[in-house]
């Protein structure tokens, strides 16, 4: 079965550190938060300017003043910190942010990843996802691995104009876990009753699989 | 007082000066922390032919949105503007440009800007179609693109407290590209919700020294929320 996005989410999770500052993006990546393994410790960034984000606020203490990168209310965690811009980007952009969790249209067997623009179709902006990935130490791409035709959004090369180059470390599928080095996808684990076969037939680009592909274990 | 008192009273004198064909840069993230008074008086003034620099394009009916509704707005740097309906309909008819940046970029070109910096090198995005018509150079074993600053005719930034010298704090996540927006003006505006006496804010407490400052405003501020998440009570 393929893994549902609270599944991937989970996945995700799993590849957390105790320590780690982390970035996650809108969509699945956001849903990590609600994962972070029992008793570890992760301090979540926004890139709007906030290290440190909580939970959304009750009612009661909703702030106009106070929120996240997606523009929705949040809450400040005990030990955050909060500064402008220019103070965000630069630790991102200085190395400083241990994780980015992103999604994706497409990503090639180079690491190149294609997430903001489909030529043809309304440009809405990259925000701050150029400068995520040029910045990060460690990145996990989140996507299903074929879009609603069954076509592939693991490729040779990436179709769609490009976010960045050779940037995505591992990439989280509703079918697999990958590794991207040397020019090709490496997997390392299936979703659970997925076969080899499937992902082989959805992946565009060199799939490397060894002999044994474990499954997915989820707590 | 003489000196360094930087109060004005009307939103006119605030805006003073400004022309059509300027380029005006304004604070804000979303909806949050915007200079919304100041931004009122460039839609009354009905000035033309902007070049607006912003992370967002506020949205339609609020915020730097309704600089839109009688096409004062020439030209958009922003990093994201896909909360407006009226921006893509200006866009898709050829009445407006927009300079889609990455926000890093976008920030980094106000601090380089209002720091006498005239362009950096930043490995963002490299290989992109950002990178189209730049300088590449590579410092190590990686490549760079060369980006110019931004500086604008005015900057337009809003701030929780001033004093009347101008020295700034802001208020949580309405920070985001104020401080770097303010430095970035020819003459630089700050609409707030408090003046206090100057020596009323910690000096190391300042966000935004009064050196940056050319004039500040009492505003009143609605504050809407783009988007409002709230969790169940316990």
């Amino acid at each position: 079965m393929a893994l549902t996005r609270e599944q991937m989410a989970m996945r995700v999770a799993q590849e957390l550190r105790g320590g780690f500052y982390v970035n996650l993006g809108i969509g699945i990546p956001t849903l990590v938060a609600n994962y972070v393994p029992q008793g570890m410790d992760v301090m979540l960034q926004s890139e709007n300017g906030l290290l440190g984000m909580g939970a959304y606020p009750t009612e009661q203490k909703v702030d106009a003043d106070m929120i996240n990168a997606g523009k929705e209310t949040v809450t400040a965690r005990t030990g955050a910190a909060i500064f402008s811009s220019a103070e965000s980007f630069a630790m991102i952009r200085g190395g400083h942010v241990d994780l980015t969790v992103l999604g994706a249209f497409e990503v090639d067997q180079q690491g190149n990843l294609a997430s903001w623009m489909i030529p043809g179709k309304l440009i809405k902006g990259m925000g701050g996802a150029m400068d995520l990935v040029a910045g990060a130490k460690n990145i996990i791409c989140t996507m299903t691995h074929a879009n609603k035709q069954g076509e592939s959004k693991l490729l040779q090369h990436c179709s769609l104009p490009l976010t960045g180059v050779n940037c995505i470390n591992k990439i989280v599928t509703d079918l697999a876990l990958l590794e991207v080095k040397g020019g090709a996808f490496h997997l390392l684990e299936r979703a659970p009753g997925v076969s080899v076969a499937e992902i082989q037939a959805k992946t565009a680009g060199i799939l490397i699989c060894p002999d044994d592909v474990p499954e997915m274990v989820f707590s | 007082m003489a000196g360094f008192d930087k109060v004005v009273v009307s939103y006119e004198e605030a805006m003073t000066g400004l022309c059509d064909g300027m380029t005006v840069i304004a604070g804000g993230f979303g909806l949050c922390g915007i200079p919304e008074g100041l931004i009122s008086q460039i839609r009354h003034m009905g000035t033309k032919d902007l070049t607006v620099v912003s992370n967002n394009c506020g949205v339609d009916g609020f915020g730097l949105g309704i600089l839109l509704e009688d096409n004062q707005i020439r030209k958009m740097v922003a990093s994201y503007v896909g909360e407006n309906a009226l921006f893509e309909q200006q866009l898709l008819s050829g009445g407006l440009e927009v300079e889609l940046t990455p926000q890093g970029t976008l920030a980094e070109k106000m601090r380089a800007g209002g720091a006498g910096i005239p362009a950096f090198y930043t490995a963002t995005g490299v290989g992109t179609p950002v990178a189209e018509g730049k300088e590449v150079k590579t410092f190590g074993n990686r490549e760079y693109i060369l980006e110019p600053s931004i500086t604008g005719d005015f900057a337009i930034v809003k701030a929780w407290k001033a004093d009347r010298f101008g020295n700034c704090i802001y208020r949580h996540t309405a920070m985001n590209f104020n401080p770097m927006a303010a430095t970035a003006g020819k003459i630089t505006v700050v609409e707030v919700e408090e003046i206090v006496e100057p020596g009323e804010i910690e000096p190391s407490q300042i966000h935004t020294p009064g050196i940056y400052i050319d004039r500040v405003i009492l505003g009143q501020f609605e504050k809407r929320i783009e988007k409002r998440t709230v969790k169940e009570q316990a």
